[in-house]
């Protein structure tokens, strides 16, 4: 049973990471979240019998290399109900992937066009965009947020206009935890023709995503925050909206021919996967996406949902913590602050109290501008979380208010 | 002492409530900005430097109790010292910090000890006395006297 007397348990106790280090309450999910042992066995094996280069050799390990790398894209292609398996490109995370998304644009973006952000987004998807607008001349409209954390749709129905050439938003805040209702953000952009990029990354562990039913041009994840291993990620996009897109990294791998005076690029997903790619990593994504597929949606959800309304209600329990994202939709993430003690602090104590969280800005420091605050404390939850973890992190908050009484 | 009780002394505590010295000097003869880029600390150091002695050092801004604690111990260590003294008081708690260096010397600032055994927070006792070093460095800028 998820849910045994009002205590939620953990979903999984198979890895490596949470059994070595019991007693310890790890809740920095949102950062990165821990191997699951089969990505870590895959890995080892891959790397221990397996491993050869992709694409190029005519030897038997570099094939098999390539078709376990081939898998995996079938694989993810699967799990986010992609329509083309060459519409998945590997890229080392999501800050790669809205890199590529964003200067492969470029080229398309003219002077006074509008890239169109919100206060939540991450640094990953305000620099780049920031960089390609400081380059063409586009200019950078901000979708503003309201008191509860949810974008402000009503601005954003009056704000985008014929000269929006792009909505680039996260799905999920990793500091509100809100869920983003993408569908509505794709129905207004159509209406002005405007292309959707979604930064995925704290989605993808929490909430089923379906690529077509979003409706949007492009999905962008990382392997770390899903189970998996770090240095891989995902740029799911349209193959149309792909095709228009310059490439990003330019070298070995993704091209067709290359003389001294110029180069041909070979096709998708080749050509916006430049350098040898991530082998090892891209081979151990494979079991992540296998064994959220196998725990299930409803049950990741459910213990999500249980462990973020139970972490709610005793923080709220306890006095001078103000948690900051109070929207009805959103995963298992709680920011918040405790009166008159910085979160630095907070985050030491906690740590001498096992327990593990988030303190700072989180890349999100023009969210933090908005919340009126230098830094919050943050505590997100993972598969292998239970109410075991809220136990600790309440009595580690009451050892904080003792410290500072 | 707990590791806990260590970092956080009552002496630690009582200068995070009531920091000494908290605000701008005036006139700024010598000013800098310590930053710590990944919790946004921030905070302004202020000097007036008359004959090569602190006649008034202030700072201001936010950040943890490491942080403001270490901000206002400093400030009333150094106010007083001439410059060449301060920057030796500076290194020798730096070294007191880093390198497991000897706290002789060093006053109520050997207090800030507790966070050699929280690697994560050394830099929080050592932002302002950065943004010190930093405004020294600046070479400072001619007093107004209008």
């Amino acid at each position: 049973m998820l849910n045994e007397g009002g205590r939620t348990q953990a979903l999984s106790t198979d890895f490596p990471w949470v059994t070595a280090n019991h007693g310890y309450s790890y809740l920095d999910n949102g950062a990165t979240t821990q191997k699951h042992h089969a990505v870590i066995d895959r890995i080892t094996a891959f790397l221990s019998a397996e491993y050869a280069t992709v694409h190029r050799g005519v030897y038997r390990h570099s094939m098999a290399a390539t078709e376990a790398c081939e898998q995996v894209r079938h694989a993810f292609q699967t799990f986010i109900n992609a329509p083309h398996a060459h519409e998945v490109i590997f890229t080392t995370g999501t800050t790669m992937g809205l890199n590529t998304a964003a200067f492969g644009m470029a080229n398309q973006l003219k002077s006074g066009d509008e890239i169109v952000l919100t206060e939540m987004e991450h640094h990953a998807n305000w620099v780049p965009w920031q960089q390609v607008a400081q380059r063409t001349g586009a200019v950078i409209k901000v979708v503003p947020i309201t008191p509860v954390g949810e974008l402000d749709y009503e601005w954003m129905a009056t704000h985008l206009t014929e000269r929006t050439a792009v909505v680039s938003v996260m799905h999920v805040s990793n500091v509100l935890g809100t869920i983003n209702d993408i569908p509505r953000i794709v129905a207004m952009a159509r209406q002005v023709g405007a292309k959707v990029v979604v930064d995925g990354a704290q989605a993808i562990a929490h909430i089923p995503v379906d690529v077509q039913a979003l409706g949007v041009d492009a999905y962008v994840v990382s392997g770390h925050k899903m189970y998996g291993p770090t240095g891989v990620g995902v740029l799911w996009g349209k193959t149309d909206w792909l095709s228009t897109l310059s490439p990003f990294v330019y070298g070995g791998d993704m091209i067709e021919t290359v003389t001294v005076t110029g180069s041909t690029f070979c096709g998708l997903p080749g050509r916006l996967e430049g350098g040898t790619p991530p082998i090892a990593e891209i081979v151990g994504l494979g079991p992540a996406i296998g064994f959220l597929q196998g725990v299930g949606w409803p049950r990741i959800m459910a213990h999500d949902e249980a462990l973020r309304l139970e972490a709610t209600t005793r923080l709220k329990g306890l006095d001078g913590i103000s948690i900051y994202g109070e929207s009805s939709t959103k995963t298992g993430v709680i920011s918040f602050g405790v009166a008159g003690v910085h979160p630095h602090d907070v985050g030491s104590i906690l740590d001498e109290c096992q327990v593990a969280v988030r303190v700072g800005h989180h890349c999100a420091q023009p969210l933090m501008t908005v919340l009126g605050v230098p830094a919050t404390v943050r505590a997100s939850f993972g598969v292998y979380n239970s109410s075991q973890d809220i136990d600790r992190l309440v009595a580690g908050l009451e050892q904080v208010m003792a410290v500072f009484r | 002492m707990s590791r806990l009780e260590q970092l956080y002394q009552q002496l630690i505590l009582d200068h995070h409530k009531a920091p000494h010295h908290f605000g701008e000097a005036d006139p700024v003869t010598h000013d800098a900005v310590g930053n710590n880029p990944l919790c946004g600390d921030m905070y302004r150091v202020t000097l007036t430097v008359v004959d090569d002695r602190l006649i008034q050092v202030k700072f201001s801004g936010t950040g943890c109790a490491i942080s403001k604690a270490s901000g206002s111990l400093m400030a009333v260590a150094l106010t007083g010292l001439t410059v060449a003294e301060a920057l030796a008081l500076k290194n020798r708690f730096l070294e007191f910090l880093n390198a497991d260096g000897d706290p002789d010397g060093l006053g109520k600032l050997a207090a800030l000890g507790g966070v050699r055994q929280f690697p994560a927070r050394v830099k929080c006792a050592t932002l302002v006395w950065r943004a010190f070093e930093a405004a020294i460095e600046s070479g400072g800028h001619p007093v107004s006297t209008e």
